[in-house]
């Protein structure tokens, strides 16, 4: 599927100049400004520094880490404590160059993934892989090499990615691919933005047959089967994945709907493009207490019994299949000012295997209050070092924060280190240094990549602390 | 539409490049980045410009750079519809005080260099026969003299005198002068300010601003609640602007 190239694509301009930036060469650098930062899930809130500027490269001279839009649940895009500068991405982005016959792009880090579609869907290409949300930048998707609802046919976005420019901790600009410094490449996909600053990215689109989708739907009564028709689903749907309600009790906990998704035929598509709109925003924070468990049970209880007993199947804007949440900007909010986190955790399979009861039923023995859950089943790993998905079945949990957060995620994560699954960098904000290693036999060997690259360690986030011994 | 842009390699030039170009305008760019130029011009020939996007080298600190810069660019696209000036140079009122060679260079950029272009870019415009909207990013600072932004506002409120003083003269033989006061808007330039309320984002202003160009208005607030702010803020006495912190 992915096509490897030796050159990457021609951009046509020297980078003798560099410094030579207006308006930044003739004015002063002012101080950055203390602000609150945090990711989606809203917690951890941190104090810290970030700088923004459409010069991706004078801005990362001098940080300790890159962000981008700030979807990562956790802390991943945050600064570890201290007054350590983060650089701030979504001003660089730039197409750099488009290739209309291969589908070949390559945009500057901060380019954000809305942008990509809507310039693309009319062009007849698609991003290989999308995550279930557009206001995230390229160099976010590489960084966390993230999957979508393609996972079991097209793997993480890394396996599209043909090369990488990015600063390295000494400060070098490097170019890097599976030809070139290999094992730099590898582990930044799926690196967290650890291995080095992300400043460009190129990579293989997909080719569509029109830009709309088409989608089929249907109920599934309880969990075990839930699981079964997602496998199945798999086998003849590109796109799958199951919406499923954990907070039914009984027999019914895991009811759901399993949507398999595939882009239209030219026949069956309206001849109109999709139109695309800027969406509403949640205009401030909801208190933190308003969202109660039984609000979100009567309402998946009613998406469930509206979707109704039929198979619905229909043309639908990809938009609507792709970011469903989206409808919304800033839905965080939500959760009120104490946040939530997004517990996601793959389980090695069969779906038949007992183990994913096992931790459904941990997550119910301890209460778990899980508003929405989401669950796809993972293909192969791919080649980042350190990416998240392995085969088996990924669950993606929203949790709002509370005292027993922790606590349930200890919990869960016991069982995901016992069974051989491990948890995603990019929701995670509770899981614990130990728990982390036990689930990553992997660890050692991108430490060993990362310190070749950074051995005076300058590179860290909030996370990075947190988990991976790294020191403030 | 053909179209030479000084300052759209970022921000609200950026922006509008980027609007014209997905609506298949021919376009020039002038900047001082070679390198920033070639990636900006690349990102607008994805988008849909018409043409190849050639780009050269102009710099406001340096006006002899000007005419030449026009030139090539009048050459390139057989012809001359409209010119954007976004350029222009920001620092806080502090920072100005304190750095001398910094506010003359700022002070020249923004008035009397703008100025400089403004009228050689004038004559092309009028020579070339086309749509001649000579459109010019001031800023609402340049309404009322406050104490965050008293130099800089001063070169707009120069600005903003010349601009529409323009009108005045040349819109019997055609000129259009488009005069862009944006608001606070969340650029690069002012990504270590705090964003006041009503604060803006560049895209909309874009599409604000290609309307006044195609429509030929005079003067554009974006975002349009800037007006208002700025009326009231006119009409405020001294003795409440020496009190006030904006």
């Amino acid at each position: 599927m992915t096509l490897i190239v030796n050159e990457p694509l021609k951009v046509a301009l020297g980078r003798e100049s560099l410094n030579d930036g207006w308006p930044e060469a003739a004015v002063p650098e002012p101080a950055p400004r203390l602000t609150e930062l945090a990711g989606w899930g809203h917690y951890p809130v941190v104090q810290g520094y970030e700088r923004r500027s459409e010069d991706l490269e004078s801005l990362t001279r001098d940080a300790v880490l890159t962000r981008g839009l700030g979807r990562s649940y956790g802390d991943s895009s945050l600064p570890p404590p201290g007054r350590h500068v983060v650089a701030g991405s979504p001003l660089a982005d730039r197409l750099l160059a488009f290739d209309p016959a291969a589908g070949i792009v390559r945009v500057e880090a901060g380019f954000a993934l809305m942008n990509l579609n809507r310039l693309f869907y009319s062009r007849g290409w698609f991003t290989p892989v999308t995550p279930g949300t557009h206001y995230v930048t390229v160099g976010g998707m590489v960084a966390a090499d993230v999957h979508g609802k393609n996972h079991h046919v097209a793997g993480c976005f890394g396996e599209h990615v043909r090369c990488l420019r990015m600063r390295v901790a000494d400060g070098r600009i490097i170019e890097c691919s599976d030809r070139h410094e290999r094992e730099l490449f590898r582990a930044t996909l799926g690196g967290m933005g650890l291995t080095g600053h992300l400043l460009e990215v190129e990579f293989q689109m997909e080719r569509i047959a029109s830009p709309w989708i088409w989608q089929e739907s249907e109920q599934v009564r309880d969990f075990e089967s839930a699981l079964e028709a997602l496998q199945a689903a798999g086998k003849e749907w590109p796109y799958t994945v199951l919406w499923s309600d954990l907070l039914a009790g009984g027999a019914k906990l895991g009811r759901g709907l399993l949507m398999k998704s595939r882009w239209a035929q030219p026949h069956e598509a309206p001849a109109a493009p999709p139109r695309w709109h800027r969406a509403p925003a949640l205009p401030v924070f909801l208190p933190s207490w308003l969202l109660q468990p039984w609000m979100v049970a009567i309402g998946s209880a009613l998406n469930y019994w509206k979707h109704g007993a039929r198979r619905r199947a229909g043309i639908v804007h990809p938009e609507t299949c792709f970011y469903p949440l989206d409808v919304v900007r800033e839905w965080n909010r939500l959760y009120g000012r104490r946040g939530f986190t997004q517990y996601q955790a793959v389980l090695p399979g069969p779906h038949s295997h007992p183990r994913q009861r096992r931790f459904i039923e941990t997550l119910r023995a301890r209460g778990g209050k899980v508003f929405l859950c989401v669950i796809k089943d993972c293909g192969p790993e791919g080649k980042g070092m350190l990416s998240f998905p392995k085969p088996g079945i990924s669950y993606a949990l929203d949790i709002p924060i509370d005292g027993d957060t922790q606590a349930l995620v200890d919990a869960l994560n016991d069982v995901v280190a016992a069974e051989g699954g491990r948890v995603y960098l990019a929701k995670d904000a509770f899981t614990r240094a130990e728990h982390f290693r036990a689930m990553e036999p992997r660890l050692d060997a991108w430490n060993t990549v990362r310190r070749a690259w950074d051995p005076g360690g300058r590179l860290k986030s909030a996370q990075s602390i947190r988990l991976l011994g790294d020191r403030a | 539409m053909r179209a030479v842009l000084l300052g759209a390699t970022k921000g609200m030039g950026r922006a509008l490049a980027r609007l014209m170009a997905e609506r298949g305008d021919a376009l020039y760019l002038l900047g001082r980045d070679r390198d920033d130029l070639a990636r900006s011009a690349a990102d607008l020939e994805i988008r849909g410009a018409a043409g190849t996007v050639g780009f050269t080298h102009c710099d406001l600190l340096d006006p002899a750079t000007f005419a030449p810069a026009l030139d090539a660019a009048v050459a390139a696209l057989g012809g001359l519809d409209a010119v954007v000036v976004s350029a222009a140079l920001f620092a806080a009122q502090e920072t100005l005080e304190r750095d001398g060679a910094l506010r003359d260079r700022m002070l020249a950029a923004n008035f009397a260099n703008t100025i400089a272009f403004c009228e050689l870019a004038r004559e092309r415009l009028l020579a070339a026969g086309g749509a001649a909207r000579l459109c010019v990013f001031s800023s609402v600072a340049g309404d009322r003299a406050r104490k965050p932004v008293l130099l800089y506002g001063a070169t707009k409120a120069g600005l903003t005198y010349y601009l529409t003083g323009l009108d005045h003269k040349f819109a019997a033989q055609g000129l259009r002068p488009i005069l862009v006061k944006p608001g606070f808007v969340k650029t690069g330039m002012v990504a270590d300010l705090q964003p006041p309320p009503f604060a803006g984002e560049p895209e909309p202003v874009a599409r604000a601003v290609l309307r006044a160009i195609d429509r030929g208005t005079p003067v554009v607030y974006a975002p349009g609640v800037w007006r208002w702010i700025m009326l009231v803020i006119r009409m405020l006495p001294r003795a409440v602007m020496r009190r006030i912190a904006f």
